[in-house]
């Protein structure tokens, strides 16, 4: 099988694209960035999804399968930075899939799109709305790109398409937008509130990606791995110091004092959890996660502290 | 996982029995002591120490027919609300860990508004008591947990003194649900709550303030609940067939059954309760009687 994905050089397409590489496939991957290093069986093409060379890609290669992974997740982006890669570049890839007959494709998203808010129900089904484009508005791209993806399941008529929205993905790597929230010395917490985390290993949510791909699923899913754990058991766990501070001084303390720097909405995601039921994915592909929330949790904390020893 | 000093003195706080309970309960604790729905094993601990004092000194409870409830799977617990604050949901939920062989834990719907308040919101999370939606209701039965549900609400809870035991509208939402996940109903009567927290005005503006559906004002002002007397009665499982998608006239008829019974249950709890405290007093009267004998002499 001949996969393509974008966005190959981030640390979990990597991981996929090695999974692939194991399984037998041959892989394709567009980036704008280098990925040194790559494995022989993995041929990369060094441009950005929304231009002509990508294009290219489609019509001369010919994937069977395009897993779609080239989102930007961190708020280092400016907001116009973020809508042009995660909403047009979503549109693109989707385009080229339908263009030029791609069997299968997979959008690989977010749980967070769901929201954190005091009155949603804890564990979120597909069905639930992307509360997130109120709460969390600088989500909304994320929101929009995963929105124009499920689109492509009544409009594309010969393309099988999987929407997943996974979970926060940690491990070794120290890759991600949750890896980026604990990678200070100092994490944030909202006085008096303590959320659970959804989180699952790396490795499990490349599996995950993997058996989405192999499988002729179609529809949107949620992907998880362990029960969510409170955030102060996630601070315990990766050996960080939380810092407790009340709501109101919340935004001005973000980004100082050793603290990630986040947008005014992520406040809600410190106060209410957002947790997801994956029970249809299980279903559907008979998903298991090697790794449980301890596993996962001990794996960044000793990849961060070797990081960290080495000076890195 | 070495403990810090605080975490330490909270394991210290919570007593040999709750610890004991705990580890027989049927939940699916992980190494951090944590369930799917995050409830924690340290929380619940010193929550059901402090309950278990209130249960066993300050309200004296009294449980009777408690073997109504089923010892494994799914079940909804059905009472009667009252008294301005919860207590009778804090006392059902000591009664079912404390008085049953093997102890259980009951479910509780929490108001919607708890959950945004700090420190308050995620203590219930802790210790199981999710707010109040039906997704979280029939999630709760389909995993084989007791829910524990008071039908008619804060309407309930925000009855004044002069109505007690006038048991108000029950919502219907409860028996759609059952009929939904094909669980049995246990009706219960809590018997106690009027009288611990006698309410005789609302404080609206008060209320309208703290964003709560009411705050109670009692004779001595403060919603304090006073050492009171409680029953907790549980009837015998009641079952209905159908799928939740029944009419209104249907799911109501239902409705009004559970509603009848546990009207029953709660004139056959005053009754009892009464004849408790009438046997208390006679203990009493015959403890002090040398006393009184030699002030009249």
């Amino acid at each position: 099988m001949k996969v393509l994905i974008t966005g190959i050089a981030g640390a979990h397409a990597q991981l996929v694209a090695l999974r692939l590489v194991d399984g037998g496939h041959e892989v394709l991957g567009i980036d704008v960035r280098a990925w040194q290093g790559a494995p022989r069986g993995v041929t990369i093409f060094q441009t950005d999804v929304r231009k002509r060379p990508a294009a290219d890609v489609f019509r001369v290669h010919r994937p069977d399968v395009v897993i779609h992974m080239a989102t930007v997740t961190h708020f280092n982006a400016s907001a116009e930075q973020r809508y042009r890669v995660n909403l047009r570049g979503t549109q693109a890839v989707f385009r080229y899939c339908e263009e030029f007959g791609v069997k299968r494709a997979v959008f690989v998203g977010r749980h967070t799109i769901y929201g954190a808010a005091a009155d949603a129900p804890l564990y979120r089904n597909e069905s639930e709305p992307p509360l997130a484009v109120s709460t969390f508005p600088e989500l909304a791209d994320l929101v929009a790109a995963d929105l124009y993806a499920s689109r492509a399941l009544w409009s594309c008529k010969n393309m099988c398409t999987a929407v997943l929205r996974i979970v926060y993905a940690l491990g070794p790597s120290g890759r991600g937008t949750l890896a980026s929230f604990l990678a200070g010395p100092r994490v944030p917490m909202a006085l008096g509130f303590d959320p659970l985390f959804h989180v699952m290993h790396e490795d499990d949510a490349a599996k995950a990606i993997v058996l989405a791909a192999e499988s002729e699923i179609a529809g949107v899913f949620n992907v998880a791995g362990p029960p969510p754990v409170p955030l102060s058991v996630l601070c315990r766990a990766t050996h960080r110091s939380a810092l407790h501070l009340p709501e109101p001084f919340l935004p001005r303390a973000l980004g100082r004092f050793g603290l990630p720097k986040l947008p005014p909405g992520a406040i809600a995601h410190l106060k209410h959890p957002v947790v997801v039921d994956n029970s249809a994915f299980i279903e559907a592909t008979g998903f298991e996660y090697s790794h449980d929330e301890h596993a996962t949790m001990s794996s960044f904390r000793d990849a961060n502290t070797l990081r960290e020893d080495r000076g890195l | 996982m070495s403990d810090t000093l605080p975490r330490y003195m909270w394991r210290r706080a919570i007593s040999p029995e709750v610890r004991d309970r705990i580890d027989r309960l049927e939940l699916p604790f992980n190494r951090w002591g944590l369930d799917p729905y995050g409830i924690s094993k340290d929380h619940l601990g010193l929550f059901l120490t402090v309950l278990g004092q209130a249960h066993k000194h300050y309200f004296r409870v009294r449980a009777h027919g408690v073997e109504n409830v089923p010892a494994k799977g799914a079940a909804m617990l059905v009472s009667n609300h009252s008294g301005g604050l919860p207590t009778d949901g804090g006392m059902i939920l000591a009664s079912i860990f404390f008085d049953r062989d093997p102890p259980r834990l009951a479910h509780g719907m929490v108001e919607k508004f708890a959950q945004s308040m700090p420190f308050m919101g995620p203590w219930f999370s802790r210790v199981g008591q999710l707010p109040g939606l039906p997704e979280h209701a029939k999630r709760l039965l389909l995993d084989g947990r007791l829910l524990m549900v008071f039908p008619e609400g804060a309407r309930g809870t925000g009855k004044l003194y002069r109505d007690r035991y006038q048991l108000v509208r029950f919502g219907t939402g409860f028996m759609r649900i059952a009929l939904e996940t094909g669980v049995p109903i246990v009706p219960i009567a809590f018997i106690g709550g009027e009288e611990a927290i006698p309410t005789i005005y609302h404080a609206k503006g008060l209320a309208k303030l703290l964003n709560a559906p009411y705050v109670p004002i009692t004779p001595y002002v403060m919603p304090v609940p006073l050492p009171v007397q409680c029953e907790v009665h549980y009837g015998e499982p009641m079952k209905f067939e159908g799928t939740g998608n029944e009419p209104d006239d249907v799911i109501n008829g239902y409705v009004a059954q559970v509603k009848e019974r546990v009207e029953d249950l709660i004139a056959v709890g005053r009754g009892s309760r009464s004849r408790g405290l009438a046997d208390l007093a006679e203990d009493l009267v015959e403890d002090l009687g040398p006393v009184w004998d030699g002030a009249d002499s």
